[in-house]
């Protein structure tokens, strides 16, 4: 596919899947996921909650161990590392999370919480060094020097995802994901994250693949977009194009939710109606067609392949009624 | 949110504490029985074991502040010993029961694979009455003052054990745990500074509270006379031998019983502030 075909993959997942096991029955959080993170882009993944998206995100960091698939990343299997290899692992992966009050260890001063990063991989050799290092990490993420011995209640929601940010830049990452990092901030306080996580990337030129709920920040931060719905992927594609033109319907379902800045611009509304079905019984064929306003019985029967669309053929769609739609 | 408030009141956990006049009156009382014991040499009148036969069954007041038994030893002097017994079993069954507590609650709520042996185990033992089970214990372990103290740690260790674990099992779960993992920090780590940093507070009530059931408890096992060596007196013993005498010497129960109940209730109500000064939710309406 023209689409797996970026020069410079760092993380290829492949089959991806994880299913949880409940007293009640199975959980299918993620099924047969399979996309690719060029090295050095950003990669969105869009969904509702109760998408798999915070699933997925949790299994390329091994945080929870998945059911099936690989993740190569840089030609490791993420998946069949060992323990001290994982560890090695952690040193490159990070992830930033979205809640900034529980993320934060309440009993821990800010320079504990950074320098605990440090002491686990060995970076600094003294106190002092680590200490240093400490200090720039927090300027280097808009906080100062004096915030080092402060508790995580002292400081405000931003400042904290700040905090965050600097512990997980502090292994100096090669690829981080940010867990709808933004998505507990006010909206100023959002743009504010948003900018310095650019200006972070493009400094210390980290792979990222963000996670959200919100599309508008998906298309002012990411180079790619990936639809997650229901553990399986809908559609993904270069995000400007995949914005232009959604072709999978419930893409074009979400971006018309997305509200627009301009009084004139008049679209087609395309409104999904109830919630997304269960993880414990999802449907069959097509997770998606008990929404889809143009579903047929044949999206009943079986699982949709991804098929290459879009007018610079860089979309890849999971409907069997494309092209006809 | 609970888990940053509680952080926010450590800093003011002491001025709470003071202002609540029930807690300080029952630390007064406590530090001042503590006091007592510590420097019971000095304090103590007589020896505790002195007998005068002359002076049997003196009634307080006179010679002796407190009376006098029925060997003519100094009441006054001997609860002022016994607390020393008494302090020391409470004071240490409670850091020893914490000790296994924490070890089984903090295994127990991590590593799900444990949760069901040690869980059970924690049941088995918490299914026996507590007195009981520490009479057994001393029993078979001998009656000495560590003895005591390791019978009622095992004893009320599943109570620690069973907080412990509950609060494990949630802070588990906490993205700051997660974000700990993702770092590679190691597992031992994770439990000393992540976990068991936040139990700390909650640890510190339930252990004053085990300090109160302890030292009651060890008098009840000194009257029924499978406490420390009987040689050396306790509240327990003290009750138990005025017992022949309740209707013509009642100051032989009633000293060593006040001395309990005083100790007991300012331990549960400082416990009680405690836990009131931990918990944001009650700690308004201070």
């Amino acid at each position: 596919m023209p689409l797996d075909a970026a020069a410079d993959t760092l993380m290829r997942i492949e089959g991806l899947s994880k299913t949880f096991r409940t007293a009640r029955g199975e959980v299918h959080a993620v099924r047969d996921v399979s996309f690719d993170i060029p090295r050095g882009s950003v990669v969105g993944l869009v969904g509702e909650s109760g998408s798999g998206k915070t699933t997925l995100g949790r299994c390329l960091l091994r945080l929870i161990e998945p059911t099936g698939g690989t993740i190569d990343f840089d030609g490791v299997d993420v998946t069949s590392l060992g323990h001290k290899a994982l560890k090695d692992l952690r040193k490159r992966v990070q992830i930033i999370f979205q809640d900034p009050v529980s993320s934060l260890n309440p009993r821990m001063k800010v320079r504990d919480i950074v320098g605990e990063a440090l002491k686990a991989h060995g970076i600094g050799r003294s106190r002092r060094e680590r200490r240093e290092i400490t200090v720039g990490l927090l300027e280097e993420v808009g906080l100062a020097a004096e915030h080092i011995e402060r508790y995580p209640h002292e400081f405000s929601g931003g400042q904290r995802q700040r905090i965050g940010i600097a512990r997980a830049l502090a292994v100096e990452p090669d690829f981080i994901v940010a867990d709808e990092c933004v998505s507990a901030l006010d909206v100023s306080v959002q743009a504010q994250i948003l900018n310095l996580l650019d200006d972070l990337r493009k400094k210390r030129s980290f792979t990222m693949l963000f996670i959200a709920h919100d599309l508008s920040v998906v298309e002012y931060i990411c180079d790619r977009v990936v639809v997650l719905y229901l553990g399986r992927v809908m559609e993904a594609g270069v995000a400007a194009d995949l914005y232009a033109d959604p072709c999978h319907p419930y893409s074009r379902a979400l971006l018309s939710a997305a509200p627009v800045a301009d009084p004139d611009h008049g679209r087609e509304r395309e409104v999904l109606r109830g919630d997304i079905p269960s993880p414990m019984a999802p449907p069959s064929g097509c997770v998606f067609r008990t929404r889809c306003r143009y579903a047929e019985p044949r999206c009943a029967e079986s699982v949709p392949a991804p098929q290459i669309a879009g007018a610079h053929h860089q979309q890849s769609v999971a409907c069997h009624r494309l092209g006809e739609i | 949110m609970a888990a940053s408030v509680s952080a926010a009141m450590q800093v003011s956990l002491w001025q709470v504490l003071i202002q609540r006049r029930s807690v300080l009156i029952g630390l007064i009382i406590l530090a001042i029985i503590a006091l007592a014991a510590i420097f019971a040499p000095l304090i103590a009148p007589y020896e505790p074991n002195a007998m005068s036969i002359r002076d049997r069954l003196t009634p307080p007041g006179g010679q002796f502040l407190l009376g006098s038994d029925e060997f003519g030893r100094d009441v006054f002097s001997r609860a002022i010993y016994a607390g020393r017994v008494s302090l020391s079993v409470g004071l240490g069954t409670a850091v020893l029961a914490s000790l296994f507590g924490v070890l089984l609650g903090l295994l127990g709520g991590f590593f799900r694979r444990l949760d069901g042996p040690i869980s059970r185990l924690i049941d088995a033992m918490m299914a026996f009455p507590d007195i009981l089970l520490a009479i057994a214990l001393v029993a078979a372990l001998g009656g000495s003052l560590f003895n005591v103290i390791l019978a009622l740690s095992i004893v009320y260790a599943p109570r620690i054990a069973r907080v412990v674990r509950a609060s494990t099992l949630v802070i588990r779960e906490l993205p700051y745990v997660e974000a700990a993992k993702a770092l590679g920090v190691s597992t031992p780590n994770i439990l000393v500074h992540h976990i068991l940093r936040n139990i700390v507070s909650q640890l510190i009530v339930q252990a004053t509270f085990i300090f109160a059931y302890a030292m009651l408890a060890e008098a009840g096992l000194s009257f029924l006379g499978v406490g420390v060596d009987p040689s050396t007196p306790t509240w327990g013993t003290m009750i138990n031998a005025g017992r022949a005498f309740v209707g013509t010497a009642d100051w032989l129960i009633l000293v060593p019983g006040a001395a309990i109940v005083l100790c007991v209730l300012s331990l549960q109500i400082a416990g009680d502030g405690l836990r009131d000064a931990l918990d944001p939710r009650l700690a308004k309406e201070v």
